[in-house]
């Protein structure tokens, strides 16, 4: 007898609609948010926040209630409808330029608050919506339409290590930095996200995930030379790994 | 024995899928779809294990279904 192995998530909504551009990571990491949440049974009473970005049309295909931002205030909005509704389970979706550049104010002050909910960042060392700006993770030496001659640290300053800042507020419970570059780190990916998710079920704090990602268009890559750049730049750079884990403290 | 349910519509023939299968079951078609892409499509003469690696890597599910 045949056996079902694989079906669409129903945190995906049957008529949705993708924006993504080819090979982009944003799908394959919006659809593990997806799973987690169906695997967590907790659909029904999830609200997400979508931030601006690439991310923005997210109600297009994730198949729960979702709250529009302003661009970098995600966690500032989570932190009020997770306030004013605590029963229920409420996460972010966000770049890195959302989450790191101009919300990075939101991020520590809702994470120094240890506001129970969950953070996904995608981080793709660009601001890919606007076309492939320098963005606070554009490593150095990367060229970008607005560092055309290579990120110089004298100019622009240095990349900013998101885990790193983030493990060290009070407020987070679980903080790692994955990667979707193979199937094996897909896993990994969805685990670490379920931790993240888990350490809000279980009142602990923020949970936080960053996941590195490519942005082909920007990179003016193709996927495969964008997981490539993963791997042997981005990950020297930004290590992956879990940094906190107050959930398995916990149990 | 496995089977995959594919959306060749929903394909922007990024073919990061036909990297992930082990027994290479999934090539480029040489016909574009309602997007414009040339999707992947199945070849009939490899045997699929049914081992959702294909799914799993797919940004844009176009790859509704896999039984094994
Ligand atoms: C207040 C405000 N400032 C600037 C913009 C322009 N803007 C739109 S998306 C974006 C950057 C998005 O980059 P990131 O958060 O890294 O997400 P990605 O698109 O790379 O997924 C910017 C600066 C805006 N919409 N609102
Ligand atoms: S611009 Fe970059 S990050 Fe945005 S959808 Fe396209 S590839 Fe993905």
């Amino acid at each position: 007898m045949e056996q079902l192995v694989y079906s669409k998530p129903e945190s995906i909504k049957d008529d949705f609609k993708i924006s993504f551009c080819p090979g982009c990571d944003h799908g394959i990491a919006a659809k593990l948010v997806a799973e987690v949440l169906d695997e967590l049974n907790v659909r029904e009473k999830t609200i997400g926040i979508a931030s601006v970005g690439c991310s923005v049309f997210s109600y297009d295909f994730f198949n729960v209630d979702i709250v529009e931002s302003p661009h970098g205030r995600s966690l500032a909005v989570a932190t009020g409808v997770k306030r004013s509704k605590p029963d229920k389970v409420v996460f972010t979706y966000q770049g890195d330029g959302d989450l790191a550049s101009i919300g990075i104010g939101e991020t520590i002050h809702s994470m120094t608050r240890g506001e129970k909910v969950t953070a996904i960042c995608i981080n793709n060392t660009t601001y890919g919506m606007t076309g492939g700006q320098a963005g606070p993770t554009t490593l150095l030496g990367q060229i970008t339409t607005t560092t055309t001659k290579g990120r110089d640290p004298e100019i622009a300053g240095y990349p900013i290590k998101i885990c790193e800042l983030l493990k060290e507020l009070e407020g987070t419970a679980f903080v790692a930095r994955v990667s979707v570059d193979t199937p094996a780190a897909i896993m990994n990916a969805k685990k670490c996200i379920k931790k993240a998710f888990e350490a809000q079920l279980k009142g602990l704090g923020t949970g936080f995930v960053e996941i590195l990602a490519t942005c082909p268009t920007n990179w003016k890559m193709t996927p495969q030379e964008a997981h490539e750049r993963v791997r042997n730049e981005m990950a020297q750079v930004f290590k992956p790994g879990i940094y906190k884990d107050k959930v398995s403290e916990a149990e | 024995m496995g089977r995959i349910v594919l959306n060749r519509d929903r394909c922007k023939a990024c073919y990061l899928c036909m990297d992930a299968c082990p027994n290479k079951v999934l090539e480029a078609d040489t016909t574009v779809n309602a997007l414009g892409y040339y999707p992947v499509k199945v070849n009939s003469e490899k045997q699929c294990v049914g081992c959702a690696m294909c799914a799993k890597v797919c940004p844009d599910i176009a790859i509704e279904k896999v039984y094994r």
